[in-house]
């Protein structure tokens, strides 16, 4: 594992995607055969199951430490990762043991099934024997969740040029169905297993936002325009039989999403489609917070079903009769997506996502501003004459997105932020106006410069009303504004609302706090989007 | 009464009529060390150890009136009995002990109990009431031996060398630079930053045993850094200056290296967890260490810190000052001072 640890204090201190990519060749060239399939695995989010769940781990690091819980409470908002914490708070270790990556992965998944007692014992004895960098990794195979800054297309990349193997082979051999424990390095990475299961999906392709004003992408004949939509992105996958449903993130979702079944009656053998899973009620797109009652469930009920009907909008065909149709152009696959789609018998809840027909920039600009009446979040651009890429490349798909919505806020609590920022309030509480009351809205970490963070510290500093723990109540003068991407009604929040994504825009020194905007104006917006 | 107060200006020893670590001008200042938190310009006067004398004259002017000590040297100011003990933080750091009527204080400043190799080692002084900071006050940080981390970082020089890569380590003038010139030295040619090297002047000229470096100037050949080593002050770590180097590797010395977070916000290539600040357990044995009745806790995680002194049973007090910036000075110093580096090499 020591091997791995390097690996991983490698990607995590470079900067440099090029230097990422050295250290995972220098990793594959050096590493154990049989521990490559396992981080393989890791680094494109396949999950073992928990072993051990969280609240006993961090239980048994409290005592381990001998620390009282609320410091270790503390260390964890300082930190801000609880398997680097935990690795940080236990004593130094008495003894050393370097095994193999898999040999600890596989202790773990041993663990399934024993008593607390047991599990215990090997955890502990565990921690006793690895250094802190090797204790973080070990917490993290615990927890499964292995986010290293790694994305499948420089994995792929490293991957290819360490075996001298095409890219799009490898993209395509490691997503999907496999077990580490099952299949070689070579056997992975030749893609031997590639033809034998049904359920392989196309990389996505990946559209890069336009930030250049449109007319530099040329004539606007050479281009197709659709409405961007704020889903889950889908490919449906239709082989000898058998549907899949697969997200962005490489998850089979087939079971979450009952409505699309109907399509493996309906779709021919050999058929995989691109596109957005929404919910869709009445031919209406709904907002992003509506589908999100749907998202990440294991059981859904009937009132789910009922509020919030899935619906899928295609825009892309990558196999037609078995065959591969990647190469082909935007402009012949539409037409081919468009004949599969009229052989459909069910027709209101798989759609063609419509194209947007429009003959000048300026005029698709006019037509953008429309996008939030239909819950579209935009505009994409697609080149006519272009391939379908496997993930993302430059120049050909464009996603043109409005603007986010604002707000007006004033911020009333400041609070610390973590490692280096510990010394600095970087993380804010903001309000609106209620009546006579401010009522808190959003938090956001900060969007701000440097020397905008130390100005906010000093004021936070000198104007604290009052503290809870490591918060600060300051008093209500600094007006912020608050970017975000939805609005959706919430219990759980005391405005009875919650924004999506929350960031701050900029500071609104030219604003007074009684200018900010009220929980009104949002109920307002609220309503404009149901 | 008190020895100490805590005030708008800074400590004040009523009794002795002087200041420890004043942020404000006063008539006398007694100075911990020459970090720019803890020293500021116009004072009337200034008490300090030897050793600190070189760096005020260099951070401050020469126009100063400075009175030196030696550690263990005791004088009298105003019948309190004013001594120096070392505080291993950076060359001529110093713990300062206040004597009374058989009342004791130590104002320590900034502090580490492991000895560098460079600093004066720290010396545990038994008081009454302790002002300690608690910069690195988590139980996360806990260091390791020097001796461990500055092998990591020759180990990444090493592989720096073998990447045709220039090792530019990113570390304090004051403190951090001449540790890892003392650690290093012998390894390969080190190329210092002008603020780094006109400190060192400084400690040489007083008579403190430093190995030899070189001083980065416009003839300095990039080709000949790329095979040594750099050491620069935090102000330069972003800048264009190092874009201009062979293939520049940039390595961060500092605590907060420690957590990953504190890897990312500063970007640099590398981390190493190399600090001038007593880690958790230093804090915790320097604190029982002195036995004090009474302990205030300055600059760090102080709320949390000083919460935990009272739940295990030392009476503790956190303190508003203004130290613990010494970072942000230090920008402002040598922000203008970005050596040219010859275009063609
Ligand atoms: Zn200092
Ligand atoms: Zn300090």
């Amino acid at each position: 594992m020591r091997r791995f640890t390097e690996l991983i204090q490698k990607l995590e201190m470079s900067n440099k995607t090029n230097d990422k990519i050295t250290a995972l060749v220098e990793y594959f060239n050096e590493a154990d055969d049989m521990d490559k399939p396992y981080v393989i695995a890791m680094f494109t989010g396949k999950r073992p199951k928990r072993p051990v769940n969280t609240a006993l781990i961090k239980q048994w690091a409290i005592e381990q430490s001998g620390i009282p819980e609320w410091l270790f409470a503390e260390s964890y908002h300082s930190v801000g990762d609880l398997s680097e914490t935990i690795a940080l708070v236990l004593p130094p270790p008495e003894k050393s043991i370097d095994r193999k990556l898999h040999e600890w992965i596989n202790d773990l998944s041993a663990l399934h099934g024993k008593d607390d007692a047991y599990k215990k014992n090997f955890i502990l004895d565990s921690w006793n024997s690895l250094e802190t960098q090797e204790r973080f990794i070990f917490n993290k195979l615990i927890s499964g969740n292995f986010r290293i800054g790694v994305s499948n297309k420089m994995l792929v990349n490293a991957l290819a040029k360490q075996s001298d193997t095409d890219s799009n082979k490898i993209m395509h051999s490691i997503m999907g169905k496999w077990q580490p424990a099952d299949i070689t390095f070579d056997d992975l990475i030749q893609g031997t297993h590639v033809n034998t299961d049904n359920s392989w999906p196309y990389p996505f392709c990946l559209a890069y936002a336009l930030e250049a004003e449109p007319e530099s992408l040329g004539e606007p004949n050479e281009w197709q325009a659709e409405w961007k939509w704020d889903g889950i992105r889908g490919q449906v996958v239709k082989r000898n039989g058998e549907l899949f449903i697969w997200s962005r993130g490489e998850e089979l979702v087939t079971d979450q999403f009952p409505e699309l079944h109907f399509l493996l009656d309906e779709l021919q053998d050999g058929t995989v489609l691109d596109g957005e899973i929404l919910s869709v009620k009445d031919g209406k797109v709904q907002s992003f917070s509506t589908l999100q009652q749907r998202l990440n469930r294991k059981t859904i009920n009937k009132s789910q079903l009922e509020e919030a009907p899935i619906g899928f909008f295609t825009y892309d065909l990558l196999e037609l009769n078995g065959k591969d149709i990647r190469e082909e152009s935007m402009a012949s696959r539409r037409e081919k997506l468009e004949m599969v789609m009229t052989t459909l018998k069910t027709t209101d809840v798989v759609a063609l996502s419509p194209t947007v027909p429009f003959n000048s920039w300026d005029e698709l600009a006019e037509i953008r501003l429309s996008s939030r009446d239909i819950n579209s979040e935009g505009i994409m651009l697609k080149k006519r004459d272009s391939m379908y890429h496997a993930g993302r490349k430059r120049g050909d798909w464009w996603k043109w997105k409005i603007n986010p919505y604002t707000v007006d806020t004033v911020m009333i609590y400041a609070q610390k932020g973590s490692g280096r920022r510990a010394n600095f309030y970087t993380d804010y509480t903001f309000a609106v106006r209620d009546g006579d009351k401010l009522i808190t809205i959003a938090k956001a970490y900060s969007g701000l410069t440097d020397k905008e963070i130390k100005e906010v510290n000093s004021f936070v500093l000198k104007n604290a009303v009052e503290k809870f723990g490591p918060v600060r109540t300051v008093k209500p003068e600094l007006v912020f504004e608050i970017a975000f991407e939805g609005i959706a009604e919430s219990k759980r929040h005391k405005a009875g609302l919650a924004l999506r994504f929350p960031r701050i825009a900029r500071w609104r020194k030219d604003k007074k706090a009684d200018e900010i905007n009220t929980l009104d104006d949002l109920r307002q917006l609220l309503q404009s989007t149901l | 009464m008190a020895l100490i107060n805590f005030t708008s200006k800074g400590i004040y020893c009523k009794q002795g009529d002087f200041y420890i670590d004043p942020w404000k001008p006063v008539k006398l200042a007694v100075t911990t060390h020459g970090h720019a938190d803890h020293v500021k310009w116009g004072n009337d006067a200034y008490l300090c150890h030897e050793l600190t004398k070189p760096i005020l004259h260099r951070r401050l002017g020469v126009d100063l009136k400075i009175q030196t000590l030696r550690y263990n040297e005791e004088i009298s100011i105003n019948g309190v009995k004013v001594s120096l003990f070392p505080a291993g933080h950076v060359i001529g750091s110093s713990q300062i002990r206040l004597e009374y009527k058989g009342e004791i204080c130590v104002v320590s400043g900034d502090y580490k109990v492991e000895y560098d190799g460079i600093s004066t080692a720290f010396e545990p002084v038994k008081c009454h009431s302790f002002v300690s900071e608690s910069t690195f006050g988590l139980p996360i940080y806990k260091w390791q031996p020097q001796e461990v981390v500055l092998s990591g970082i020759k180990d990444w020089i090493s592989d720096n060398h073998d990447k045709k890569k220039t090792s530019v380590l990113v570390a304090y003038s004051l403190g951090k630079a001449q540790r890892l010139i003392n650690g290093l030295a012998g390894y390969s040619d080190i190329y210092v930053h002008n603020s780094i090297a006109n400190l060192n002047e400084g400690f040489i000229n007083a008579g403190v045993n430093l190995p030899e470096t070189i001083r980065i100037t416009a003839d300095t050949k990039k080709d000949d850094m790329q095979k040594g080593i750099v050491i620069v002050p935090p102000a330069l770590a972003e800048g264009r200056w190092i874009k201009n180097l062979i293939n520049p590797a940039t390595g961060a010395c500092s605590g907060w290296m420690q957590v990953r977070a504190g890897r990312r916000w500063r970007s640099a290539d590398a981390g190493f967890a190399l600090s001038d600040h007593a880690d958790w357990p230093g804090l915790l044995s320097a604190i029982k260490a002195t036995e004090a009745e009474k302990v205030y806790i300055t600059h760090g995680f102080t709320a949390t810190f000083s919460k935990y002194l009272n739940e295990i049973g030392i009476a503790a007090e956190e303190v508003k000052t203004q130290y613990g910036n010494e970072n942000d000075e230090e920008v402002l110093e040598t922000a203008s001072e970005e050596p040219k580096i010859e275009s063609q090499s």
